[in-house]
């Protein structure tokens, strides 16, 4: 796209200024400039990056090679008089418009990518990716694919319990995973709060945000697994919902979309579980672990984070009639962070869990959910 | 020492300000604690009031007094006459600020979620409208049977165009009344600015009479989505700054009566003349974007 | 002079001391005093928070703070710096010295300059007072986004309310500057004449009641959304989250803009004096600082880039902003030949100018590139855009800030202050915010995400650079809290003109300056 490649004369000069700044032990991972990109967008962006700052660069060793030369000669301590100009039409005339040339050569090829960057049509994929507090879903719209995607790094490595792991944060359980040279098209939305679906290779950022549709599209060269992190302000734990991309040759993507296809879906497995009678102990600890989605808000005490997320322990909600219990799970509640668990959890989850919260903490409603129950509120 | 000619007053320590900040942070403690269930929101909000309107009386009263036995010259009164302009200029932008809220949702907002079909499935937009999961509109100035399925709009040519029809008076009124303070004809001034105040308070008895209508026939709410809420905060704001400004002008009048201001000065006659027609203009934007269109 | 002519004040009966005479003061000197002491103080207590945004980020982990008392912080850090260290400062300098600089007898309105201060403390401790409230602060930016300010408890009424206060304080404060300005000028002071300060804040006052009104438009209606049922930022009832964001930045950027005028209009003063040189291009540097203004209001959307708006949308905005880079140049070349063939000393406040000039444009220079739309896709919301705006705000704002203290703080105290120590304080200011900031540039081109409060492996080194160098630039500021107190207590005396050859009228009244100055009009050559 841009008339010359300039990444190394913009890393040298980046290397320098760090220099200057503090040397660091060597550290196979960190960077000075943008990552190195993995699709076609990405590498316009790069070059466009690396133009640009090249120009920025030249202009400012300019100026103040002006300043500092100044700075050095026309000191007063020099024994020097002040000269008394305090105009000049020509310069002013020069430096207004020099600016504004450059300014338009910067213009004309950054216009060029993002017209591309906002061009995507004839898509070869289209995935939904939702925003919740704090994962991602995504659903592969005409393959009948859907899931969740969530933060897999422990807990204990966070507070530093344990040691942190090589992809620490930057892992997930479930990751999107996409044919490589294929044009995909995401449509990003949220349900509650703006987030933003980013992975740095791409070169692809996008808002999501509740209500509404943004499409990007990105085309993927080289497998691998590439990550990113949600880019805009959502709450608790902004910090805490990456993104994590596996690109597949398009063979083994089909493969695992076949893979993917069977028991995927949650009537599947709300049929198995509605044919059997739970019994408490096994709800327990099933709700137990469905647990973890509610423990980002409420906590793993139960305790919540008073002001901002009631605590199960004792709450009335938690006791008291198990329907209002149930809808409120099932549906969430509109205008707050409570999200509806309907579409995430499958009918044995959201019992399991209700179940759980309804006899642990010390709460001691003493009733079990079954499946079926749920099954009937859907 | 009196004033000397050609300086300019510069006022002692005063302790009104404070009080003010005082009154302003009491009334918004009060306000919060109202909106979050505290039990002394509103006694607080009433304390505020209490306390501000006791500031403006104590702040506009002595500079009444200070105007009045002549301690202000020229300057003094080009301050405060730039001062307000720079201030209705602040209001302006304030009510630009609903405007934009207004034309964004109807231009670009409602469309694009009219296109989402993926989200909301068979929301057309259009307006009025009050989203895709709100009440359906229906014909304006229709009665609605179910509040939560329908609601109806006003139509300009009732209410909304008597009431412009009676803004544009009070602001012609205003004007014969300021010539007549000028004539130093103090029977005119009295009379048409006595009825200048008079029909902003018939404005303002109109808009209540139609708020009842819409919330008591129309279903239309604050809470009637992106329509109720533009349609409600964009009126109810300026009928908040006709109300403000009708008192500004029963107390200009109130010293009219007591033989207040001179034809060649009298700030607080002008400040409240430009209030009003500022108040005015933003309604005729109001019956064109609100309710005509 | 001062006491010989009071002939149009009133009766001398009744003037309070102690406390009394702070609070209802109505002299714009002491007015001045109590907004730069409240914008230092917020200065403090905005930077303990980001040294506690720093200490958490010290290492990856979460050590020091829950990451929702992380965002609260980060919050409340800008919330601080914006609206209670930068706006208020200016406000005090340009209390302090127009008056002085048109030859006027004081502001225009002095019962109202007297208010719009003291509205400041009570919103402050609205504000502050929310981090003690269940659910704590505001917690989601300072820019106070919805829906996530939508959810959120008591704390974001505070800072709703808060921001209302602000706003009447600064629409007064505005009201009265501008009014000084056309109003109080002495004669032959023609606009033209008047000192680049004044230019830039008669601008800004323009700025701040123009955008002010929109911002408390944007908060009332988060309020009735909150409270009443609206659905502006509300795609199920019609609304749409996005609206939020447009007309914040309606206010926000023409904000940015009314946190580096004044800093501008400093920055024009001191150069030319350490210069000994007129300054160069005056009629440029006015018209520059009006196109400025002018365009801020036509940009705002380069922050919303991600948002998904129309292509063309955002090519006007990319276009737009690109523009900015043109009148700014302006100013950056002519205080660059200022000091050409000057005869050039280095005093502190000519060392924190330079670095101003110097330092700001780094941060010019990576706004543009931030202004580049398909570039942004990749810096937004990256620790690319806090280098950024620090470089504007710090070594822009801030910076220009404490240079202009030391500028005129013998004038205002009668004393020099300590030379020795400026100069350390000077140093140690530039270099530890560029040890703090620079790497954040770094660190937002290898992908770290700004407001979070822990972060991934690779983002380590850099991230352990920049606290140790944001404490060292806490540290420092403390200096300069001593070097202020120190010269107001006492040192060498001033004289009238302090530096060799200033310009302006404020360089023709006695170090200190009396309390009443110019109560007749100075003659204007
Ligand atoms: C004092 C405050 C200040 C100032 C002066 C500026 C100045 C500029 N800013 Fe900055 N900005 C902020 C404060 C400021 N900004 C803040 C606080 C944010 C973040 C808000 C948030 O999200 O929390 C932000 C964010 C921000 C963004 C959004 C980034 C994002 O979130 O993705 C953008 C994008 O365009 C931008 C651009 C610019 C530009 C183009 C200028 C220009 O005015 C700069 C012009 C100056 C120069 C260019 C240098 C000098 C010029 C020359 C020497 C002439 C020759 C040059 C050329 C021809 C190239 N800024
Ligand atoms: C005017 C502006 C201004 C100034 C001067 C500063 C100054 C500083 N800022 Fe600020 N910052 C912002 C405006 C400013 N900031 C804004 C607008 C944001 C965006 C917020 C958002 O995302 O919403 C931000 C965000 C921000 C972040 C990103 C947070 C995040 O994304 O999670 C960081 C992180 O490093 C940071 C650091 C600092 C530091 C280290 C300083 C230092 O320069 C501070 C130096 C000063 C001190 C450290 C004070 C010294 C005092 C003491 C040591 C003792 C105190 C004693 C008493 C109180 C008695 N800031
Ligand atoms: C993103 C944050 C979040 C997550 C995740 C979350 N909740 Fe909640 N929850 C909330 C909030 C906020 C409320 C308070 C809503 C209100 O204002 O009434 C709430 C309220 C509740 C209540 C009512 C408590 C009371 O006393 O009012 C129950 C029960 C509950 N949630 C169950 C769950 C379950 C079960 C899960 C997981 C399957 C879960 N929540 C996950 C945020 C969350
Ligand atoms: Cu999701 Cu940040
Ligand atoms: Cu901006």
């Amino acid at each position: 796209m841009s008339p010359f490649r300039v990444s190394t004369a913009v890393a040298l000069a980046w290397s320098g200024a760090a220099l200057s700044v503090a040397p660091v032990p060597a550290n196979a991972a960190w960077g000075l400039n943008l990552p190195t990109p993995v699709s076609p967008i990405g590498r316009e962006i790069l070059e466009l990056h690396n133009l640009i700052m090249l120009i920025c660069l030249i202009i400012f060793i300019v100026v103040f090679g002006f300043m500092f030369y100044s700075i050095y000669a026309h000191r007063k301590s020099t024994g020097r008089e002040a000269a008394t100009f305090a105009h000049s039409t020509k310069a002013e005339v020069v430096w207004t418009v020099i600016p504004f040339i450059i300014l338009i050569g910067m213009a004309i090829p950054s216009t060029a990518t993002l017209i591309n960057m906002e061009d995507t049509s004839k898509s070869d994929l289209t995935i939904k990716v939702t925003g919740y507090q704090w994962k991602w879903q995504y659903e592969y719209l005409d393959h009948d694919v859907s899931f969740y995607s969530s933060l897999a790094t422990p807990r204990e490595q966070i507070v530093g319990l344990q040691p942190k792991g090589e992809h620490y944060l930057l892992e997930v359980d479930n990751p999107l995973v996409i044919p490589t040279n294929r044009k995909i098209r995401l449509l990003v939305t949220a349900n509650d709060v703006i987030h933003a679906w980013w992975v740095p290779k791409f070169g692809a950022k996008k808002d999501a945000i509740p209500g509404y549709i943004n499409e990007l599209w990105t085309k993927v060269e080289t497998p691998g697994t590439y990550r990113g992190q949600c880019a805009e302000l959502c709450g608790k734990d902004h910090g805490f919902m990456p993104i994590v991309v596996e690109a597949k040759s398009p063979e083994e993507f089909d493969a695992w979309l076949a893979g993917r296809k069977q028991g995927s879906s949650l009537e599947h497995a709300a049929a198995t579980a509605a044919a059997k009678q739970w019994s408490e102990s096994e709800l327990m600890a099933r709700g137990e672990e469905v647990y973890a989605h509610c423990a980002a808000c409420h906590g793993v005490d139960g305790k919540g984070l008073p002001g901002a997320f009631p605590a199960i322990a004792g709450s009335a909600v938690a006791t008291g009639p198990v329907e209002d219990h149930l809808t409120l799970v099932m549906d969430g509640k509109p205008g707050t962070a409570m999200q509806g668990f309907k579409g995430q959890l499958s009918d044995i989850e959201i019992a399991a869990v209700v179940t759980y919260q309804r006899n642990a903490f010390g709460n001691k409603a003493g009733d079990t959910v079954q499946p079926s129950q749920v099954q009937s509120l859907r | 020492m009196s004033s000397a000619p050609g300086s300019y007053y510069l006022p002692n320590p005063s302790a009104w300000p404070i009080i003010g900040s005082i009154g302003l942070f009491s009334l918004l403690l009060g306000f919060l604690l109202l909106l979050n269930e505290g039990s002394a929101g509103p006694w607080l909000m009433l304390l505020g009031a209490c306390i501000i309107v006791v500031m403006m009386f104590g702040w506009f009263g002595k500079v009444i007094h200070e105007s009045e036995s002549g301690m202000y010259n020229e300057d003094v009164g080009m301050s405060f006459r730039m001062s307000m302009l720079w201030f209705i200029f602040s209001e302006v932008m304030f009510f630009a600020a609903f405007f934009g809220a207004l034309f964004y949702t109807r231009a670009l907002a409602v469309p694009w979620l009219a296109d989402t079909d993926i989200l909301w499935p068979g929301f057309e937009g259009g307006w009025p409208t009050a989203g895709p999961k709100g009440p359906m509109p229906i014909e304006a100035d229709t009665p609605v049977s179910d509040p939560a399925a329908q609601f109806s709009t006003i139509g300009p040519w009732g209410i909304p165009v008597l009431n412009t029809f009676l803004l544009l008076s009070s602001s012609i009124t205003v004007t014969i009344a300021h010539h007549a303070l000028k004539m130093n004809s103090r029977g005119n001034l009295i009379l048409w600015l006595g009825v200048t105040v008079l029909l902003g308070v018939i404005f303002l008895y109109f808009q209540a009479v139609e708020y009842h209508h819409a919330y008591s026939e129309l279903g239309l709410t604050l809470g009637t989505g992106v329509y109720g809420s533009t349609f409600f905060m964009l009126t109810g704001f300026h009928g908040l700054h006709v109300t403000i400004g009708a008192i500004m002008l029963t107390v200009v009048w109130l010293r009219c009566l007591r033989g207040h201001f001179k034809p060649d000065n009298h700030f607080a006659f002008e400040a409240s003349a430009w209030y009003w027609h500022f108040v005015d203009t933003v309604w005729v934007g109001l019956f064109v974007f609100v309710y005509v269109f | 002079m001062a006491t010989a002519d009071v002939a149009h004040h009133e009766e001398h009966h009744h003037h309070p001391s102690g406390v009394m005479r702070w609070i209802t003061t109505t002299n714009h000197k002491d007015i001045g005093t109590l907004y730069l002491c409240f914008s230092l103080s917020m200065f403090l207590l905005g930077g303990l928070m980001a040294l506690v945004i720093r200490a958490e980020l010290f290492q990856p982990g979460l050590q020091v703070v829950d990451p929702h008392f992380f965002n609260q912080m980060t919050t409340m850090h800008a919330l601080l710096m914006v609206f209670g260290a930068i706006m208020p400062g200016f406000v005090g300098f340009a209390n302090w010295m127009l008056p002085m600089m048109i030859g006027a007898p004081d502001m225009a309105l002095p019962r109202m300059n007297n208010w719009s201060f003291w509205i400041l403390p009570f919103a402050f401790t609205m504000l502050l007072s929310s981090l003690f409230t269940a659910g704590g602060g505001p917690a989601a930016g300072w820019t106070l986004y919805a829906p996530l300010t939508i959810q959120g408890g008591m704390g974001v009424d505070m800072t709703i309310f808060a921001i209302h206060m602000m706003g009447i304080s600064s629409i007064l404060g505005a009201i009265n500057i501008i009014v000084t300005i056309f109003n109080m000028r002495a004669p032959g002071m023609t606009l033209m004449k008047m000192p680049l300060f004044v230019w830039t804040w008669l601008i800004t006052a323009f700025l701040l009641i123009a955008v002010m009104p929109v911002l408390a438009g944007a908060v009332t209606m988060l309020l009735t959304d909150r409270h009443f049922g609206t659905a502006f930022f509300d795609p199920a009832g019609g609304g749409d989250p996005v609206m939020f964001q447009h007309i914040f930045w309606f206010f926000g950027h023409p904000e940015v803009y009314i946190m580096i005028l004044p800093a501008f209009g400093i920055i024009s003063e001191i150069i030319p004096t350490f210069s000994r040189k007129p300054l160069f291009g005056y009629t440029a540097m006015v018209l520059a600082t009006a196109a400025i203004a002018f365009l801020s209001f036509i940009v705002w959307a380069h922050h919303m880039f991600t948002v998904g708006m129309p292509l063309t949308g955002e090519l006007f905005f990319m276009y737009s902003t690109m523009l900015i880079a043109v009148p700014t140049g302006v100013k950056v070349f002519n205080w660059v030949s200022t000091m050409w063939r000057g005869a050039l000393t280095f005093e502190t406040p000519m060392l924190f100018a330079v670095a101003v000039v110097f330092l700001f444009t780094i941060g010019g220079f990576s706004g543009l590139m931030l202004a580049i739309t398909p570039a942004d896709f990749q810096y937004h919301d990256t620790y690319f855009v806090v280098a950024h705006f620090h470089y504007v705000l710090f070594s822009g704002a801030a910076m220009a800030m404490m240079g202009g203290a030391y500028y005129w703080l013998p004038k205002w105290t009668g004393h020099m202050y300590d030379e020795k120590l400026g100069k350390i304080h000077f140093w140690l200011t530039t270099i530890f915010f560029n040890v703090t900031f620079f790497p954040q540039h770094f660190l937002g081109l290898a992908g770290m995400p700004r407001r979070i409060p822990d972060y991934a492996l690779q983002f380590t080194e850099f991230n352990v650079i920049s606290s140790i160098g944001a404490f060292g630039l806490g540290f420092a500021q403390l200096l300069f809290v001593y070097v202020i107190v120190k010269c107001v207590r006492g040192g060498s005396k001033a004289t009238d003109t302090v530096w060799e050859a200033p310009r302006g009228l404020e360089w023709t009244v006695p170090s200190p300056a009396p309390y009443h100055t110019f109560e007749t009009p100075p003659k204007i050559a």
